[in-house]
């Protein structure tokens, strides 16, 4: 009762734009409003009337969504939540060991990598080394021949050469007969045969 | 926004109208289902409806109506964690319900011929008082005499601290008084106020020409209060329950000051 006329007050003034008319409407709306006000107890919100009404309907109503949030809503969304957190930190987790694996994975590769490069210089080497042996072996078994064929030819050219060296004094001898014979005289074989032997030594 | 017949047209308290829809009196007292009862019900039934429905699923991947329901979970939970701590979380379901009582009450006053529950004083004070019941109930049986630290801020000059104490007192008498007064004006005048340019628009426009091109303001000045009023619908919502979060810090922590 004592807003309402107030306000109606207030509102015929706030209509400047066209006062004279609009403020009939505004003073009937409020008159009829008071008429029709079966409580008369004024502005509805200061109206102790309907106080126990309210109290009682709004404890029970939201005791009841209390109860239903506390005992459905929040633990179900709680739930929802806490599966999601859990199952993003096991994704996580999951994710982690498998950048682990993929890494051991990795140095595991880069060993067997250096593992079959250090496998392949070592067959290399040996591979080199063996040839340089066989090359070296045969080499020497080349050079062992032919040494034993320069000692042969050397050999025999020592034998020959004794056999021609023994076979010149004979012949100095006769050559020397020959020429003494041809001189006149009578050849002496074993003054020829000093002679020869003398010259020769 | 409420219009019943054209006698009460442009009646901007109309709307706040208590009427019995199923009258029941015990002692002498008028405990009547009202249209205040049937929207508090109504309020309740849709707010319930919704988070118990867009979360049964329990999806891992929530669809949109599931992420709101998680966000105002993740949202009020926030608020009181920040401002009670771990220790407050007890109160959780009691935020969360005052909340989203507040907030779908509001919002459903914002449809026209609804009515606004939370634009009567006794339904907010009544939620306030609420609050504060439990802050002294539970702040007294978790600290007992210890609860009115709240009143004697440490760090305060001994001289001083009939005063400082006095002040505290006061302030926190007046914290429910201050809580539901809040949210019922805001609701109340917001609501007034949009019926009021509302109604010039009407008037306006039964008046020919001239008066329907001076309606144009008007109308542009209720569609402005219209998204101010959903504003205001959360902001209150919110301030509720943030003003609650801080009220049960001081049962949870009394020497926090």
């Amino acid at each position: 009762m004592f807003v309402a006329p107030a306000f109606a007050q207030e509102q015929a003034p706030g209509t400047h734009n066209e006062p004279l008319t609009n403020t009939p409407p505004a003073m009937e709306g409020t008159t009829v409003h008071e008429a029709g006000t079966e409580h008369s107890a004024g502005f509805p919100p200061f109206d102790s009337t309907f106080y126990p009404s309210q109290i009682l309907w709004l404890a029970i109503i939201f005791g009841l969504f209390y109860l239903f949030l506390n005992k459905v809503v929040l633990p179900r969304l709680g739930h929802i939540l806490e599966v999601r957190r859990d199952r993003i930190a096991q994704d996580l987790d999951t994710a982690a060991r498998m950048k682990e694996e993929a890494d051991a994975a990795v140095a595991a590769y880069e060993q067997d990598l250096a593992d079959a490069r250090a496998k392949a210089n070592v067959i290399g080497q040996e591979a080199r080394d063996r040839a340089k042996a066989e090359a070296e072996a045969s080499r020497r078994a080349t050079e062992a021949g032919l040494d034993t064929r320069l000692a042969e030819a050397e050999t025999r050219i020592a034998s020959i050469k004794n056999a021609a060296m023994s076979e010149v004094g004979a012949i100095a001898e006769e050559t020397a007969a020959a020429i003494v014979e041809a001189l006149g005289g009578r050849a002496d074989g074993a003054a020829i045969a000093s002679a020869v032997a003398a010259e020769r030594s | 926004m409420e219009e019943q017949g054209v006698a009460v047209a442009n009646d901007p308290i109309h709307q706040f109208q208590i009427s019995r829809l199923v009258p029941i009196e015990i002692g002498g007292l008028d405990f009547s289902f009202t249209n205040s009862s049937l929207f508090m019900a109504l309020t309740v039934a849709t707010a319930g409806a919704f988070l118990f429905l867009s979360t049964s699923s329990r999806g891992l991947i929530p669809g949109r109506l599931q992420s709101i329901s998680e966000m105002s979970y993740e949202f009020i939970a926030g608020m009181l964690r920040d401002s009670a701590g771990s220790g407050g979380m007890k109160f959780f379901p009691m935020v969360f319900s005052l909340f989203m009582f507040v907030l779908v009450a509001n919002l459903f006053g914002m449809f026209p011929y609804f009515f606004t529950v939370t634009s009567h004083l006794i339904v907010t004070f009544m939620l306030a008082l609420f609050v504060i019941l439990t802050v002294i109930v539970y702040g007294l049986m978790k600290h007992g005499v210890g609860f009115f630290k709240i009143f004697v801020p440490s760090g305060v000059p001994t001289a001083i601290v009939p005063i400082v104490a006095l002040i505290e007192v006061i302030s926190f008498l007046s914290r429910p008084i201050s809580l539901s007064v809040r949210l019922f004006a805001n609701m109340l005048a917001g609501h007034i106020t949009l019926k009021v340019f509302a109604g010039f628009v009407a008037s306006l426009g039964a008046m020919g020409a001239v008066g329907i091109g001076g309606a144009i303001l008007p109308l542009a000045m209720t569609v402005a209060l219209t998204g101010l009023e959903f504003l205001v619908a959360f902001l209150q919502a919110y301030v509720f329950a943030v003003l609650t979060c801080m009220y049960l810090n001081d049962a949870v922590h009394p020497g926090g000051h």
